[in-house]
């Protein structure tokens, strides 16, 4: 059992701080934003998609990654503007772009797989050091972890910061002081989805393929996530909860990599997840506690 | 001041639930004047303030602020002109945020925000002095969540947060309507000195009758969305509760305004 968790501590280090991410743009539209953005499925594969497209077409590994960023924030935009703009239920607009996202992605692959082992990414420099893969990669994933996690603390202790954890707080108090509520909501889902996009980017890279299907069960996963990282970390403050969704990420991680190890079939994770999830929302009911709700907006 | 020109609002237009919440209403309040307004439940008080303040627009007629017609204004456009305090106490504060966030918030309403650090080291002596003012200890909790304090206390805050920056407008919604009688005397007397020092054009909704006639130097009536009391001062001066009820005790079917009816001058029930 101890051999089995320390074997699989650096793969749920590395798929950890990737995939956590993820997790750190769910926190600002769920938690801050307190919008529940859906468009993240999609826009994790539309990382993917658009770093694999670009690599294939000869353009920097680096320089893809910058514009799959881009996309994301792009996607995420246009939910905010579904939602805003048109008054489409929160849920809805981000099914909507989810939905749409998987014929743009289909689009920009052509096809619905990219192989990239062949070809040079960003992950190419890091294997070719003559230590262990492991060290590298898990450097570089939690430094860019980390990096994203500080300047997202950084940000939202600014003027626009406030506004925007103030819109997901109490819209109509922020509103009355002059802020622009819808385009907070905009430029957070912006943000949310281009740190999704980041991840996928990179992820497709460290895997060495990206998938039409890559994106699946993301929102759930980054869910879990958050939810087992505010456990273990908290919530009361911002750098709280960035840190949570980091330590969470290598928590769920690990404990699907142990899970695999003790012979969880890789078919069932998403039902492992998505219990994990029911079970860590539904307990506190059952259990009549103090019914700690969800506080979420437009639905 | 402000100016309503012939402002109706209907709600649930077309509907069986049609109500014509506001019906008809022209007013006009010069600079500098505290108005107070009373009403029965559902008389279209907290309506007017919204439509003031933006929340919606009229289905038919003009607001102007300050001489400009802001009848198409969205809300965050017009709260450079006002500060405003809602019926519910927890409506004015953001609560997961701290009592310095929210004032840093507070003392930027209406202008521009950027990447600058949300709290401005150099005002925190100027948001501890104001919190002084409520005598609430609060000044010692500065950091602490707003989720932390009760209602009197986040009601207080949302005061000194609508006059930190000082507006030219200041509207209340029956501010002091959920707080303890000894907590809603002294935020109405801070409303009534905050009016008095910055010269504050003010709209303040209430409940209470003595309070309507006590402070302020004119007073409206609503009732089924249209005006029907308009008094100022030394008519205003003069009146006493018992004579307004005289007037209207047939219109004024609200205990809260009723109930206190035989204690001319008292202060509650
Ligand atoms: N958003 C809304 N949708 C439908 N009807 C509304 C809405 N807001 C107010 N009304 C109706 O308009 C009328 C006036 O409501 P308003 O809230 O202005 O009353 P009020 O004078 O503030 O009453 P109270 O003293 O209870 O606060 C009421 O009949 C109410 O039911
Ligand atoms: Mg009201």
């Amino acid at each position: 059992m101890l051999d089995g968790l320390l074997r699989t501590l650096p793969i749920s280090l590395e798929q950890g701080f990737a995939y956590g991410i993820v997790a750190l743009g769910i926190v600002i539209s769920f938690r801050i934003l307190a919008f529940p953005d859906l468009t993240v499925d999609g826009s994790f594969a539309l990382g993917g998609a658009v770093v694999a497209r670009l690599i294939m077409e000869g353009v920097s590994p680096v320089y893809g990654i910058f514009l799959a960023t881009v996309a994301g924030f792009l996607a995420g935009c246009c939910t905010g503007l579904l939602n805003t703009r048109l008054k489409i239920n929160s849920l809805l607009a981000g099914i909507l772009m989810m939905t749409v996202l998987y014929s743009v992605n289909l689009r920009i692959m052509g096809r619905s797989n990219i192989q990239l082992l062949t070809v040079d990414t960003f992950i190419t420099p890091l294997e070719n050091l003559d230590i262990n893969r492991f060290v590298p990669i898990i450097a570089f994933f939690a430094a860019v972890a980390f990096g994203i996690k500080i300047l997202t603390d950084l940000f939202f202790k600014t003027q626009i910061g406030f506004a925007m954890r103030a819109t997901g707080d109490n819209e109509q108090m922020i509103r009355t002081l002059g802020v622009n509520t819808d385009s907070m909501t905009v430029l957070g889902l912006g943000m949310s989805n281009a740190f999704v996009a980041l991840s996928g980017a990179m992820v497709a890279q460290d895997q060495g393929f990206a998938d039409i299907g890559m994106g699946i069960g993301m929102i759930v996963a980054g869910l879990a996530s958050i939810i087992i990282g505010e456990t273990l970390i908290g919530k009361q403050t911002v750098a709280r909860k960035t840190l949570a969704a980091l330590a969470g990420s290598v928590a769920y991680k690990w404990i699907i990599a142990v899970g695999l190890r003790l012979g969880l079939a890789p078919t069932d994770l998403k039902l492992a997840t998505g219990v994990m999830v029911i079970l860590a929302l539904g307990i506190p009911a059952l259990k009549k506690e103090k019914e700690e709700k969800l506080h979420l907006r437009g639905v | 001041m402000v100016r309503l020109e012939h402002i109706k609002k209907v709600f649930n237009k077309n509907t069986v639930n049609e109500k014509i919440a506001i019906d008809g209403i022209n007013l006009d309040i010069p600079e500098g004047q505290f108005v107070t307004v009373i009403g029965s439940n559902g008389a279209g008080k907290t309506t007017l303030l919204n439509l003031v303040a933006g929340t919606y627009g009229p289905d038919e007629g003009d607001i102007l602020l300050d001489g400009e017609c802001v009848t198409h204004l969205p809300e965050h456009q017009r709260a450079r002109y006002y500060g405003r305090i809602f019926q519910n106490p927890l409506m004015g504060t953001a609560a997961s945020m701290s009592i310095e966030e929210n004032l840093a918030m507070a003392d930027l309403r209406g202008k521009p925000r950027g990447l600058k650090w949300g709290v401005n080291k150099s005002r925190r002596g100027f948001y501890r002095e104001s919190l002084k003012l409520l005598d609430l200890g609060l000044e010692n909790r500065m950091k602490q969540n707003v989720s932390l304090l009760s209602g009197g206390q986040r009601q207080s805050l949302t005061l000194l947060m609508a006059t930190l920056s000082v507006p030219k407008l200041l509207l209340l919604d029956e501010h002091t309507a959920a707080l303890d009688p000894k907590t809603a005397q002294k935020v109405i007397q801070l409303t009534d000195q905050l009016v008095k020092e910055y010269r504050l054009t003010t709209i303040m909704v209430t409940h209470n009758m003595q309070q309507a006639i006590q402070y302020g130097d004119r007073m409206i009536m609503l009732h089924e969305g249209k005006i029907c009391y308009d008094v100022q001062g030394e008519e205003k001066q003069a009146l006493t509760v018992a004579e307004v009820v005289d007037r209207f005790g047939a219109t004024l079917t609200d205990e809260a305004l009723l109930c206190q009816a035989p204690t001319t001058g008292g202060t509650g029930c």
